[in-house]
């Protein structure tokens, strides 16, 4: 029985097309918020900490700079879970959290 | 210091300084307002007076020992009284209570006194509760929900959209085979938890311990095939507080991530111990509100919710059901928003158009999240998701139960229909007006959306709520 990972918001839609990801990547940073880059080849239900690719985007200005890391990241791991995160420092918190590229393996 | 005669007799509340429009509230008071209906007869002050006197330091005569202390350091104070606006013969009465009337942290002690006698007191007809203001200084005495919100979303690794539930039904009479196979069933389609009802304890036909260890089968196997981390509210309200411990106990021992407690049938001083016993073994705590309607419906008399549920955080959990406003059971749609706030932000303002009629100030103890439940199904998405954002839990018990293909594809329907109006939301769409375009455009590819729209297409509930804000028209 095959099993489909369903971590992370947005993961009983159809994946993302880049259009798609620019628009959520726009609202994070409307709203003030911090861009990240996570990767993982084991998410889980136990798995709070994936891999930072590089810093938290502090100072990126439009979803192209976001969109460039997400494809560095997933150019340079193939076989992971690349997750995009919005997080606010004021409350400490992550406000939103969505995977934007499965391994390459994985087909849906 | 002027030496005082000892006058015995009965003397007029209000002549005795619990009616008193010159004092101002220090910032240290719990402040109180009720709305009191006098007895025929009894003019307002003095039926104010007596709500302040009996829950503070009045009886219904003077007493000798009342010239052994100090009563003006002591006595609560009607200090405002107005007209309630469209309501003959009622009054908002705002009540003053120094804040040496109560014990550190105990919620016993602050309800034995402010709703204590003196609701059956026989000069008032009624009285109700509205609002209570607890200073900073008393919130510090509390710490409030065992883990909040952020904790809680760290902790299940779930950001950016309103959690999803579901309460397994029938309520009554599954074994534990046949009830943990619905748990396995609704996460596994896709939500983050289920739920046991109120009145799910340990009967003949389901023992706890049989259903813990079938559910927990359950959420274990559900975990393992979406990757995602599940929780099913293990309800551990029990006779007596060994046995809830005990249930709590086992839960953890099982590797439950959240139990449930009914908070108020239990009793105050049972939630306070199981909220400190859930943040010391790191187990959430989900509220049941079974028996607050009996408090809080009628307008003029009981407590009314929002004084509840501000309770319901300070002694802890984290989890509260709120109304939802668009379901089956009552709620005042202004009301149950500022309710909302109140359980979840730090700093609330006054708003009398929200029935909140005191600044609030939780002093960072941390929120709580509110649950919708009760009536509602994916054609309510757009609605729920305005009215509560992100922070909330919405169950559908029957609106994933009832889908026609069964509950996992019931609770797909739901996760599809709430994530396609959250990617809209973030893109800046307006859910209300495109909500019914967004939910048709993705049951194009999600057959059990579209089952589920098929099927709820014309429900709703459409009644007056019994207990509305009474409040004064523009012009008045």
């Amino acid at each position: 029985m095959k099993t489909i990972i369903r971590t992370e918001t947005f993961s009983y839609l159809p994946p993302f097309t880049e259009e798609e990801v620019e628009r959520q990547i726009e609202y994070i940073l409307r709203q003030g918020w911090t861009p990240m880059v996570e990767y993982t080849d084991r998410p889980g239900p136990d798995n709070r900490y994936w891999r930072l690719w590089k810093l938290p985007l502090f100072t990126a200005k439009g979803p192209a700079e976001v969109m460039a890391e997400l494809r560095a990241c997933r150019e340079a791991n193939p076989d992971c879970y690349i997750k995009l995160v919005g997080y606010d420092p004021k409350r400490q918190l992550t406000v939103v959290s969505f995977v934007v590229y499965r391994p390459t393996e994985e087909a849906i | 210091m002027t030496n005082r005669a000892y006058e015995p007799g009965v003397k007029p509340y209000s002549e005795l300084g619990y009616y008193d429009p010159d004092y101002r509230p220090a910032d240290t008071d719990i402040l109180c307002c009720f709305r009191v209906t006098p007895q025929p007869g009894v003019p307002p002050q003095e039926a104010a007076a007596a709500v302040a006197a009996e829950s503070s330091t009045g009886t219904w005569t003077v007493v000798w020992s009342d010239l052994l202390t100090d009563l003006e350091r002591y006595r609560a104070r009607c200090y405002r009284l107005e007209e309630v606006p469209g309501q003959e013969n009622q009054y908002f009465a705002y009540v003053a209570y120094p804040l040496d009337l109560f014990e550190e942290g105990s919620l016993p002690n602050l309800t034995s006194s402010i709703v204590g006698n003196v609701f059956g007191f026989k000069a008032v007809r009624a009285l109700r509760l509205e609002d209570i203001r607890i200073p900073p200084i008393y919130v510090k005495t509390f710490q409030g929900p065992p883990h909040g919100i952020q904790v809680e979303r760290d902790k299940l690794n779930k950001y950016g959209r309103p959690l999803l539930g579901c309460t397994i039904k029938p309520k009554l009479g599954l074994s534990a085979k046949n009830y943990g196979r619905m748990v396995y069933e609704a996460l596994a389609g896709g939500l983050d938890f289920t739920k046991d009802d109120e009145n799910i304890n340990s009967q003949s036909f389901m023992r706890w311990q049989d259903r813990y260890l079938f559910v927990m089968e359950a959420v274990k196997k559900a975990e393992a095939e979406t990757g995602e981390a599940k929780g099913h509210y293990l309800n551990v309200t029990a006779p007596t507080m060994e046995e809830i411990y005990e249930r709590a106990e086992f839960a953890k021992e099982l590797g439950a991530r959240i139990i449930m407690v009914d908070f108020l049938t239990v009793g105050f001083a049972a939630h306070a111990s199981l909220s400190k016993w859930c943040r010391k073994n790191g187990v959430l705590l989900h509220l049941h509100r079974a028996m607050h309607a009996v408090i809080d419906r009628q307008k003029n008399h009981g407590i009314h919710w929002r004084v509840l549920a501000k309770w319901a955080r300070l002694v802890g959990g984290d989890h509260v059901h709120n109304g939802t406003v668009v379901g089956k059971l009552e709620a005042d749609r202004q009301a149950t928003i500022g309710v909302n706030d109140l359980l979840r932000e730090n700093f609330i303002p006054a708003d009398i158009t929200r029935g909140i009629f005191f600044d609030q100030d939780w002093a960072s103890m941390p929120g709580m999240f509110p649950v919708a439940s009760g009536g509602i199904h994916v054609w309510h998405m757009p609605d729920l998701v305005t009215i509560f954002g992100d922070d909330a839990v919405l169950q559908f018990g029957g609106g994933t139960l009832g889908h026609p293909w069964g509950n996992r594809a019931g609770a797909t329907a739901n996760r599809v229909a709430l994530e396609a109006i959250i990617q809209a939301r973030n893109e800046g769409r307006n859910i209300i007006a495109e909500g019914r375009q967004i939910l048709e455009k993705a049951a194009r590819w999600s057959p059990e959306l579209r089952a589920a729209m098929e099927t709820w297409r014309e429900v709703r509930f459409e009644f007056e709520a019994v207990d509305t804000l009474d409040l004064a028209r523009s012009g008045d």
